[in-house]
């Protein structure tokens, strides 16, 4: 890709899910990943990126379950994993995303189903005939081997001849920015060498599929944000299928190709960055990626267009008819806190409600307003961070907040 | 690429130093080994350089034909012997106890403390007690040569005991316990996702073992190897008894000095340099084994 086409599509595309409200105030980035900016783009979520995709199959799961004596870790799930594809399996801790990794990786046997990579089905072959390749939450680097004995392990188990393991090991300590540390003992590394070593290790092997469980955990959070561009653009450089297990979301939106959110054993969505935030399918999604209002609403009339809801004790939201099914009479919604249009004096918009500011959160670049909307309704507002000006927004106020129908997302509905 | 990132950050600060708390609460433990360790080990020093008499006192005149008798054949055709047998015994309870051990270190917890537990048992009935159960089972008309003449696996008798072979079997007896616990605590400090990053970057399991597992455990091998050697060595009842005295090592030779010989200072001189032999043998390992740990 030449640098003009690099640059129109950083320009072009904003990120969809920047928190950064002011567009004349840019984040200040240092050259080099500014670079990356550029060269990260097309972002996943462009349907015309989407299209450069492969849409090769790499990876199939047909009905995959694993039961431990009574808990089914994982259940009947059924994933489709693309050549070249950054999959993120997101999900809280216990939710079986890990097990999910461990039956790739082939430290587990599914109970029931099949795994295929290539076409090939690989249930029940040992980890050590698989082309798949680990890195490890604990990185899980031999303590008594230097980095380079470490990183060319997997080579020597593969008898690969010693000048080629040489030569693919010191390729390997370029590609993560450690040439020159091979003669290193791991404990003489930080936490941050030891993860790129273990990245190397894995990488050296030409896996098919990588995968990565929860590898950025152990970092604090400036080198976790620098590692995640990283590893995201060292994926696009070598074309190979990342799977990625976190329980971050803000990781998960910022990496991912697409998103597979797993909840008790079983995927909930799976979908683009974009699609889960704009339109989570269920209140789990919705609530454990970013922060969501999710309301019960019972529909009051509806004529086709427009639906009236009511939120209870008189507080009524306009949606489109188009989200509700014919018949529905209930309907759990999501509203984005960011969505939330905070304003002094009462704008002429619908769904707008008068509403008191029973907090007032500060959170660095945004302020989290909690409005007590008249009713008893509760509302999470986000807004630019204002703190420090006249017009600051201050428990006690009294405000009028809006939200768009656009902005409305129905989750669940009977 | 990206900027380099944070420089390693070296674990800083010496060795911590007992302060006076310290001291104290160490106290009781050094009076202990100053008036039962240094003080006897430096009577054995100083007698090993003296004479005895007629009747086997002790006579403080200096001398070091103690330690030129030493040299004398029959001395290091025993010693030379001790070392054989305490080598075998090693090897066998390390073949014996690695599995063990590790086993038990990777067991599950609960399952964990009922191997341990069942593995300290036997402790809790004396040693001599232990040492004569297996005489009257190994005796000609004993329990295990009946069961081998019963299924026709043996001809005539079992004529095992007082023989190497039932000295060599009643110190892998003894000592196995000491092969497995250090072995068991090195596994169970095994984080299992390093064989799972060995069998996931292509090892066998047999390769897993040979380049990951066995060099991981290598503290609790040496510490095994110097728990079973050393003592094994210089053990005197087990070969008194199951050897019948018929193979004497050098821990009886010694016994024998204190004892019937009445030759105290020829006996010193043989623990002197006994001990001087672990002392090397031990730095040696030790030193080994911190450069395997770094």
């Amino acid at each position: 890709m030449s640098a003009s086409e690099s640059a129109d599509a950083g320009a072009a595309v904003p990120r969809p899910y920047s928190t950064n409200l002011n567009p004349n105030v840019q984040t200040p980035h240092p050259d080099t990943q500014l670079e990356w900016e550029f060269r990260l783009a097309p972002l996943p979520a462009m349907p015309e990126c989407a299209a450069a995709l492969s849409k090769e199959t790499m990876v199939e799961l047909r009905g995959v379950s694993k039961r431990f004596a009574s808990v089914t870790a994982v259940d009947a799930v059924d994933l489709t994993i693309h050549k070249g594809e950054f999959l993120t399996l997101l999900g809280p801790s216990g939710c079986g995303k890990t097990t999910l990794l461990r039956l790739l990786a082939g430290f587990e046997i599914p109970t029931s189903g099949q795994i295929l990579i290539e076409g090939q089905d690989v249930s029940n072959i040992p980890p050590y005939r698989r082309d798949v390749n680990q890195v490890f939450q604990s990185y899980a680097i031999f303590p008594h081997l230097t980095v380079e004995e470490n990183i060319a392990f997997g080579l020597k188990m593969r008898h690969v001849p010693r000048e080629e393991r040489r030569r693919r090991v010191d390729e390997a300590l370029e590609l993560v920015s450690l040439a020159g540390l091979g003669k290193r003992r791991p404990q003489e590394l930080s936490g941050g060498q030891r993860q790129r070593v273990a990245l190397a290790r894995a990488l050296v092997c030409r896996p098919k599929v990588l995968l990565l469980d929860e590898p950025l955990s152990a970092l604090d959070a400036k080198l976790r944000q620098a590692m995640q561009l990283e590893l995201k653009q060292l994926q696009r450089r070598l074309g190979i299928t990342f799977v990625f297990v976190t329980h971050d979301q803000e990781e998960a939106l910022v990496m991912s190709d697409r998103i597979a959110v797993i909840h008790c054993g079983r995927i909930d969505q799976l979908g683009t960055a974009t699609e889960i935030y704009h339109s989570p399918a269920s209140a789990f999604t919705a609530d454990f990626i970013g922060e969501a209002n999710l309301l019960d609403a019972t529909v009051v009339s509806n004529n086709g267009v427009t639906a009236q809801l009511s939120l209870g004790d008189g507080a009524e939201l306009n949606v489109r008819s188009a989200l509700l099914r014919p018949g529905t009479t209930r309907a759990l919604l999501s509203i984005r806190p960011e969505k939330l249009y905070i304003a002094r004096a009462k704008p002429a918009k619908d769904n707008t409600f008068k509403a008191e500011i029973a907090e007032e959160i500060f959170r660095g670049a945004m302020d989290e307003l909690r409005l007590r909307v008249a009713g008893g309704l509760q509302l999470m507002a986000m807004v630019a961070n204002e703190s420090a000006h006249e017009h600051a927004w201050h428990k006690g106020d009294t405000v009028f907040c809006s939200i768009h129908t656009d902005d409305i997302v129905v989750v669940e509905q009977k | 690429m990206a900027a380099a990132p944070a420089p390693s950050d070296k674990a800083s600060g010496g060795k911590r130093r007992p302060g006076t708390t310290g001291w104290l609460l160490l106290a009781p433990m050094l009076l202990w080994l100053l008036a039962f360790v240094v003080v006897p080990t430096a009577f054995l020093f100083v007698y090993s350089f003296c004479q005895r008499d007629e009747l086997g006192q002790v006579v403080f005149s200096f001398t070091g034909t103690n330690y030129a008798r030493i040299l004398d054949p029959v001395y290091l055709g025993i010693f030379g012997r001790s070392l054989w047998y305490a080598a075998l015994t090693t090897g066998i309870c390390l073949v014996v106890g690695y599995p063990v051990g590790y086993y038990i270190g990777r067991s599950p917890p609960q399952r964990r403390s009922l191997l341990l537990l069942l593995m300290m048992i036997p402790f809790w009935i004396s040693f001599l007690l232990r040492t004569y159960a297996w005489l009257s089972l190994l005796k000609g008309e004993g329990l295990v040569s009946s069961l081998l003449q019963w299924m026709h696996l043996l001809a005539g008798p079992l004529e095992i005991l007082y023989t190497p072979e039932a000295v060599v079997l009643g110190l892998v007896y003894t000592y196995l316990p000491f092969m497995i616990l250090p072995i068991f605590t090195s596994a169970e400090k095994l984080d299992n996702s390093m064989i799972e990053a060995a069998l996931d970057l292509g090892a066998s399991p047999v390769r897993a073992f040979t380049q990951v597992i066995i060099p991981l455990t290598k503290p609790g091998i040496f510490a095994g190897v110097l728990l079973v050697f050393v003592p094994s060595i210089g053990m005197f009842a087990v070969t008194d008894l199951m050897g019948g005295a018929k193979v004497p090592m050098i821990g009886n030779v010694i016994q024998n000095q204190f004892g019937q010989a009445r030759d105290w200072p020829f006996g010193a001189a043989l623990g002197v340099t006994f001990l001087a032999l672990f002392a090397l043998a031990f730095w040696f390992l030790h030193d080994r084994g911190e450069e395997e740990a770094r």
